[in-house]
């Protein structure tokens, strides 16, 4: 296989990964001050991803370093292309990451809902713009012949892409509030479940509007693979609203997830081998060709991930497997 | 070209803001892993204490340098497009396995250390903060090595209009990463020293908490001093390479417009950039040549003619950098080492002598100098990138040729208010948090209010 291709399915992990673990966070995070009805409660909620959230959100970051190193144009034209995206969504995740470390370091009230209403907010608003920008990327944005963005901020709004932000949301709030149910005990987790069988209906609306707009602004079902695998998510997460119904949390939250791996991949299929479409002239888009690195560094690049990758994921497992235990009020440190 | 301007503000602000978290992570992360490894070998409880109150301080300053990390990681896309599309098949390769290495060590080990004082054993527990510790080391090794590659590039070609990697091993092994690199190192380690001293002398002056806060201080002081003499070593080390590797670079950190030999070392001067010269200036006859080649003669290239000779190079332009900021970060920081150098020392004569508590001016000097290693690391990075312009990349791209083209100058605006606003508003916060945890010592309760402080023992109120 061509290493160009070999990386742009390198990228597709990363993302998945990313939206699969960051994803609970997120809907965590945007949960706190919804599903926490004293402080006690808010604590136990942050600590479920006290110890991992950081973790996950390194999958991120390697994504951003590895379009940095395999797609450089893709990396330059997308963050100066969607920069006020782009800022707003490093200020969330700066408050965000600050608040779980400092939220209960005072017990001032004020101090503490200030950053519990950060924490939802800087879990809302990259959840939300990371929805809106990967259906851009697929609906294609103004990217003239020399690679730039010829845009505004504005240009990136558009019924479609909004529901794509809705749509990441709300799978991310159904998928942390499954997390929660399977880390904590009694009451928090009874409702929990109940969010999640409310929030489930919602989510499933705002996915078919996804699927539909999907079909009608995007070329990505023109690929039978990406068309399939977007059904495949939306069966997916059916079943796992039908496992929640069931109360069986533990296959609800892999079947999420799932849903959530195969939302990624369909978009990636669906781009390919395109990484952003530009709407003035297909030509002009962003390919794993044109955008790519030279041979030299995408055979390096894929030496060290073939070594490091699995690594991470052995030491980065074993740790959930450290804190498999449902978190309870004891030994709080968040 | 205000966008130009804007976005090097932008990018001074954001960097120097994630530079002064770091070396703090650099340094004592090393030394709370020192102190829980003697908890393990001795099981005295003092030991975990110590790694439970001076990991809490570094866990607030973690949380901030990961946060500003963030945007470290994304902004060369934002305002430095070109950049990016003519660096990135050299410059990603070690931000990437930045990430791979180290930044995916640290925060999956931060974790378990945070959370698993009850759920490791002791040795593992240990283990996980010195996971932590090498991963930020390893870290700080990557992006030097990414900065180096932007002072003195190596193992690359010219081709399809951008730098293309073509030896790997010529990044790694750079000559400006392995002079730059100790020095970092160690000034993180000063960084952890001074920190650690400071607060305990706060603590010392007034008598709390002392038999915890006797043994920290020495930790930090043991620390803090050899690694300013080592920090002075290799920094002098390293002056003597940028004369080699970017003598343009060394002439304004001397602000020496004439070629000279031997060469005067400037201790003050009165510079104008505009008609090339000082208008006035106290020096140390010889003192340059000797700075340079260990030796009382031998010739610096001046400002002026290494100006014809690089126009000669790369065709017409200016390339002197902004010779006033050059010339006096650099005394500062080294105004700095002195400082920390002279500090140390005494305090080591007084500790060695036990007679350190019965001179409350000393423990003052050690307690004010905390910003001093501050302010080291900010000057310091000040000579090395601002005594690199008008390059970003150097001798190959130069900072206006670098800008994103099509980022307007009001998103630039929006996003150095917006940076230097979320800045501001974490920064109040963790001096408050640092401030609050520094003061109450190790134990839960407030200090006991019974002794009296000794005047003037204050920390910042
Ligand atoms: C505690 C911090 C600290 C202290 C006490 C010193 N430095 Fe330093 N210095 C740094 C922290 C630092 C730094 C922030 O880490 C820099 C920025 C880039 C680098 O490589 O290290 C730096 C850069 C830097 C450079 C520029 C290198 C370049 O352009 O690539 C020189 C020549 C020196 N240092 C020399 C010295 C000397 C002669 C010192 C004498 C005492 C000294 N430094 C003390
Ligand atoms: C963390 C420590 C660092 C600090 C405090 C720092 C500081 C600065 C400052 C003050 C400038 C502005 C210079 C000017 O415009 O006159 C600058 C520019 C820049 N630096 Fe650094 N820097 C740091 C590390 C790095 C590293 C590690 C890299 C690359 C890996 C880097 C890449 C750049 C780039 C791309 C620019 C913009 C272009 C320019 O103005 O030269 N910096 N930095
Ligand atoms: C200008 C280029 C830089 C970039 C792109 C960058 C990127 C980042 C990122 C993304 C993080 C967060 C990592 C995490 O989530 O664990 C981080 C943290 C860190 N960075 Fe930087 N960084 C830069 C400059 C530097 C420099 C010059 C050093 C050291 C010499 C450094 C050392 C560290 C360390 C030790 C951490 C660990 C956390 C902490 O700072 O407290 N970085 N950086």
């Amino acid at each position: 296989m061509e290493l160009n291709v070999v990386w742009f399915i390198l990228l597709t992990v990363l993302f998945a990964g990313f939206f699969l673990l960051e994803g609970f966070d997120y809907g965590v995070g945007i949960l706190v001050p919804f599903l926490g009805k004293n402080d006690l409660e808010r604590r136990i909620l942050i600590n479920t991803i006290g110890p991992v959230w950081e973790g996950n959100e390194v999958w991120m970051i390697t994504a951003g370093g590895a379009m940095f190193a395999a797609f450089p144009h893709v990396y330059a034209t997308l963050f100066s292309g969607f920069y006020l995206a782009l800022l707003m969504m490093l200020m969330a995740l700066i408050f965000r990451g600050v608040a779980v470390e400092f939220r209960s370091k005072d017990d001032h009230s004020v101090w503490r809902k200030t950053w519990d209403g950060l924490i939802c907010a800087g879990s809302l608003l990259p959840a939300l713009l990371w929805g809106v920008a990967v259906t851009n990327l697929i609906r294609g944005v103004p990217i003239n012949a020399q690679m730039q963005y010829t845009g505004t901020f504005f240009d990136l709004l558009s019924p479609y892409t909004l529901v794509g932000g809705l749509s990441f949301v709300l799978v991310f709030i159904f998928h942390g509030a499954l997390y929660i149910g399977l880390k904590t005990e009694k009451e928090i987790a009874a409702r929990a479940r109940q969010t999640a069988l409310r929030v489930g209906v919602a989510t499933a609306l705002a996915c078919l509007g996804l699927v539909g707009l999907t079909y009608t602004n995007t070329d990505l079902f023109g690929t039978s693979g990406a068309g399939g695998a977007l059904w495949l998510a939306v069966t997916a997460f059916v079943i796992s609203y039908l496992l929640v119904v069931r109360a069986r949390i533990g296959w609800a939250f892999a079947a999420s997830g799932m849903s959530i791996v195969l939302i990624t991949v369909s978009f990636f299929w669906g781009l390919f081998p395109r990484l952003i479409v530009s709407s003035l002239n297909p030509a002009w888009s962003l390919t794993v060709y044109n955008a790519s690195s030279s041979q030299y560094t995408l055979k390096l690049m894929t030496i060290a991930a073939a070594v490091f990758v699995p690594v991470i994921l052995i030491y980065q497992g074993w740790s959930y497997w450290v804190f498999r235990k449902r978190v309870t009020g004891k030994n709080l440190e968040y | 070209m205000e966008e130009l301007l804007l976005a090097r503000w932008q990018f001074a602000i954001t960097s120097t803001y994630h530079f002064l978290l770091v070396p703090l992570t650099l340094g004592l992360s090393i030394l709370v892993a020192i102190m829980e490894t003697k908890y393990v070998r001795t099981g005295d409880a003092l030991y975990k204490k110590m790694a439970k109150f001076w990991g809490k301080l570094f866990l607030i300053n973690f949380s901030l340098g990961v946060a500003t990390g963030l945007v470290q990681e994304f902004q060369f896309g934002m305002n430095w497009s070109e950049y990016s599309r003519f660096m990135g098949d050299i410059f990603g390769v070690p931000l990437a396995l930045e990430a791979l290495t180290a930044f995916y060590l640290e925060s999956v080990f931060i974790g378990l250390w945070i959370f698993g004082w009850e759920r490791l054993s002791r040795k593992m527990h240990a283990v996980t903060i010195w996971v932590v510790a090498v991963g930020a080391n390893i870290s700080s090794l990557w992006i030097l090595i990414a900065n180096s590659f932007m002072q003195q590039p190596v193992g690359y070609i010219l081709r399809n209009d951008r730098a293309e990697l073509n030896d790997f091993t010529a990044v790694l092994t750079n000559s400006y990463v392995l002079n730059q690199y100790p020095h970092v190192l160690l000034a993180g380690l000063v960084t952890g020293g001074i920190f650690v001293m400071a607060i305990s002398a706060y603590h010392l002056l007034r008598g709390s908490q002392v038999d915890f806060f006797r043994p920290s201080f020495k930790y930090g002081l043991i620390c803090a001093l050899a690694a300013s003499l080592l920090v002075a070593g290799t920094g002098h080390r390293q002056a003597q390479f940028v004369a080699e590797a970017q003598p343009m670079k060394l002439a304004a950190m001397e602000a020496l417009w004439e070629t000279a030999n031997p060469a005067p070392f400037a201790l003050a001067a009165v510079i104008d950039q505009q008609k090339e010269t000082n208008s006035a200036e106290i020096g140390i006859p010889n003192g340059l040549s000797f700075l340079v080649y260990n030796s009382f003669s031998g010739e610096v290239k001046g400002i002026k003619e290494i100006q014809a000779q690089n126009v000669e190079r790369y065709g017409p332009g200016n390339y002197i950098p902004d010779v006033v900021p050059v010339f006096w970060s650099f005394r500062i920081m080294v105004v700095a080492g002195m400082w920390l150098l002279l500090i140390t020392m005494i305090s080591a004569y007084f500790l060695k002598k036990g007679r350190l508590e019965s001179y409350p001016l000393v423990l003052k000097a050690v307690l004010w100098s905390l910003p001093v290693p501050y302010i080291a690391n900010s000057t310091g990075w000040a000579v090395t990138e601002m005594g690199r312009q008008p390059w970003i990349v150097f001798g190959l791209q130069r900072v206006d040729q670098a800008v994103s083209p099509l980022v307007p100058a009001s998103a630039i605006w929006t996003s150095l208010i917006g940076f230097s606003v979320v800045y501001g508003i974490i920064a109040a916060a963790g001096i408050y948090l640092f401030a609050k945890f520094a003061r109450r010592g190790p134990e839960e309760k407030a200090p006991d209010a019974s002794v009296t402080p000794v005047k003037g023992a204050t920390l910042w109120n």
